[in-house]
């Protein structure tokens, strides 16, 4: 097996959660490599729809930001803002979405606004973007984070981003659209979200990660599923892909 | 409102100076569009250098500009809805702004995408509001009071709502237009054309001056008619270092260079000495920044297939 970094374990695990002809709402970075994975792999007919108003992307190169000219040229269409988030998020033709975080809790329920109080904030971060409409649209939302036990609070300061019981809510009660979290990739493993009550439940650890080190990396005691599995690592091909294809400069792969 | 200058078609031509110091006032809700790709630095630049104070900014994706015209004291409020920078860290003037007050306070009025492109649609369509299907179990309409509801009429569904943008002045970056300002734009669009169509007073900076007779071989790829333009300014590179597609490219190093620049107050205040206060207008500014530099961001050719209008 040849040696693979943490970010190349997510890529080809975020990958694998999407399916050939799926819809997929694409976040700039890991997500990006992941869509872009996929679709060279098991998934040739995904479509990847950028919030910029780009469908059907074929980037040629790595795009550096969500606007990047690569996402236009050679897209299917280059839609507005207005029409992209109301015909095809809010329309709800989105299968995929990925979100960051900078905290999340059990539910999924994620923060980008501030750290601290809303008024007078110790840390103002960027807010929501696109990010609440993912959360409420998307039939499913894939979370990808470095875990770190800040990031993972049993209570975030706000709830920027609705995930599966906003304030202790179900969310077919709140009249949400979309199916909300269902998956969260990390540095460390791989969890769900319970089907039934909604909570955060480890699934699978990445090979050389003990279960200690992801109990002490959140701010709760963490959920263990009835099997917890390791990591299937990426494979020679994904690796090669990912190295030769989709980020030759090392522009995101960088600590590979 | 056109200006009188606007009934003669060549009227409407003019320097960037002239534009923002006629169309740009103290006080003003401004909003300078484009969604990562056409945001017009040289205009965020010259409103710097004419010292315009108090200004509420509007933009979906504050980006540099309005780091740098907070960092310069222009701002006293913002309107946004993601405000880093875009695939590349934190703004840190706006930071500090929020954070610490300095330069000043920023008041911030805060949506999310489609909030913010739902407020500049029913602006443009002269409505009070636009509903959306957002904000349920989020904070946001805690954080901001003019986030509301209204019960659907139809189906007693609870919606939420924002009000309508209207911006006194927008300015929105093309690739080109007619003297008229007749504008097209290619590439990616943001919510260029619901922000004119939402304005008081709208200025265009283009990259190239076309003639009426090029506007009319493709009508479909105009998003701004002239008849809502009171400025058009051409200012090729007027972007940099944001891109214009089929133009130049995005500067990306400078994108990543910002966050080391605009962490350090005084580093900011020098780059903004020397780029900004310290040049007459854009011209100076490409001087400055080099030939090579300008050379290596020009976009290559990639033709579209023409298309035929003949019936």
């Amino acid at each position: 097996m040849a040696d693979y970094s943490t970010s190349e374990c997510m890529v080809a695990r975020a990958a694998r959660e999407l399916r050939d002809g799926e819809v997929v709402f694409v976040g700039i970075g890991l997500p990006n490599m992941a869509c872009n994975l996929a679709k060279r792999t098991h998934a040739p007919n995904l479509v990847l729809i950028y919030e910029s108003g780009a469908i059907g992307s074929r980037p040629s190169r790595l795009p550096v930001s969500i606007g990047d000219p690569a996402l236009a040229q050679g897209a299917l269409s280059v839609c507005s803002i207005p029409d992209l988030f109301q015909y095809y998020l809010i329309g709800g033709r989105i299968d995929v979405g990925f979100l960051g975080i900078a905290q999340m809790d059990r539910f999924g329920n994620i923060n980008t606004t501030v750290i601290g109080d809303y008024d007078s904030p110790r840390v103002r971060l960027p807010g929501s973007g696109g990010a609440c409409e993912i959360a409420t649209h998307a039939k499913r939302v894939l979370i990808v984070a470095s875990q770190r036990k800040q990031s993972f609070p049993e209570a975030v300061d706000f709830v920027t981003s609705p995930g599966q019981m906003p304030n202790g809510r179900k969310r077919a009660e709140l009249g949400l659209p979309g199916g909300g979290p269902r998956i969260l990739i990390t540095d460390l493993g791989v969890y769900v979200f319970d089907a039934e009550d909604g909570e955060l439940t480890l699934t699978e650890r990445h090979p050389g990660v003990g279960i200690d080190q992801i109990r002490d990396s959140i701010g709760w005691d963490i959920r263990l599923g009835d099997d917890v599995s390791e990591t299937v690592p990426p494979t020679d091909e994904e690796l090669r892909i990912m190295r030769e294809v989709l980020d030759p400069d090392h522009l995101f792969l960088k600590s590979a | 409102m056109a200006l009188e200058s606007s009934t003669s078609g060549s009227g409407k031509v003019t320097t960037m100076a002239d534009a923002v110091g006629r169309l740009v006032r103290d006080g003003d809700t401004l909003m300078i569009d484009g969604f990562t790709h056409l945001i017009c630095f040289a205009a965020g630049h010259e409103i710097i250098r004419q010292r315009r104070r108090d200004l509420t900014l509007c933009r979906m994706t504050p980006d540099l500009i309005y780091d740098q015209l907070i960092a310069a004291g222009c701002a006293r409020k913002l309107v946004f809805s993601w405000a880093g920078n875009p695939g590349a860290g934190s703004l840190f003037a706006f930071r500090r702004a929020v954070e610490k007050g300095v330069p000043l306070p920023l008041e911030l009025e805060e949506y999310s995408h489609f909030g913010m492109a739902a407020r500049v649609m029913a602006g443009a369509a002269n409505l009070p509001f636009y509903p959306v299907r957002s904000y349920a179990g989020s904070d946001m309409p805690q954080a901001n009071p003019q986030i509301r509801s209204v019960t659907c009429p139809y189906t007693d569904e609870k919606l939420a709502t924002v009000p309508a943008l209207n911006p006194d002045v927008a300015i929105v970056h093309a690739q080109r237009a007619d003297t008229d300002g007749n504008t097209q734009a290619w590439g990616i669009t943001g919510t260029q054309k619901e922000t004119a169509f939402a304005s008081e007073r709208v200025i265009v900076v283009v990259e190239e001056l076309v003639d009426e007779s090029v506007i009319r071989s493709d009508p479909n790829r105009t998003i701004i008619p002239g008849m809502i333009v009171d400025a058009v300014v051409v200012e090729p590179f007027g972007c940099h270092p944001s891109y214009v597609h089929g133009y130049y490219d995005r500067d990306n190093d400078f994108y990543v260079g910002w966050g080391d620049i605009s962490r350090d107050r005084r580093r900011l205040d020098a780059w903004l000495e020397e780029w900004v206060y310290g040049v007459s207008d854009r011209a100076e500014y490409l001087a400055r920044l080099g030939s090579e530099r300008v050379e290596t961001l020009r976009a290559r050719e990639v033709l579209s297939q023409p298309v035929n209008y003949g019936f």
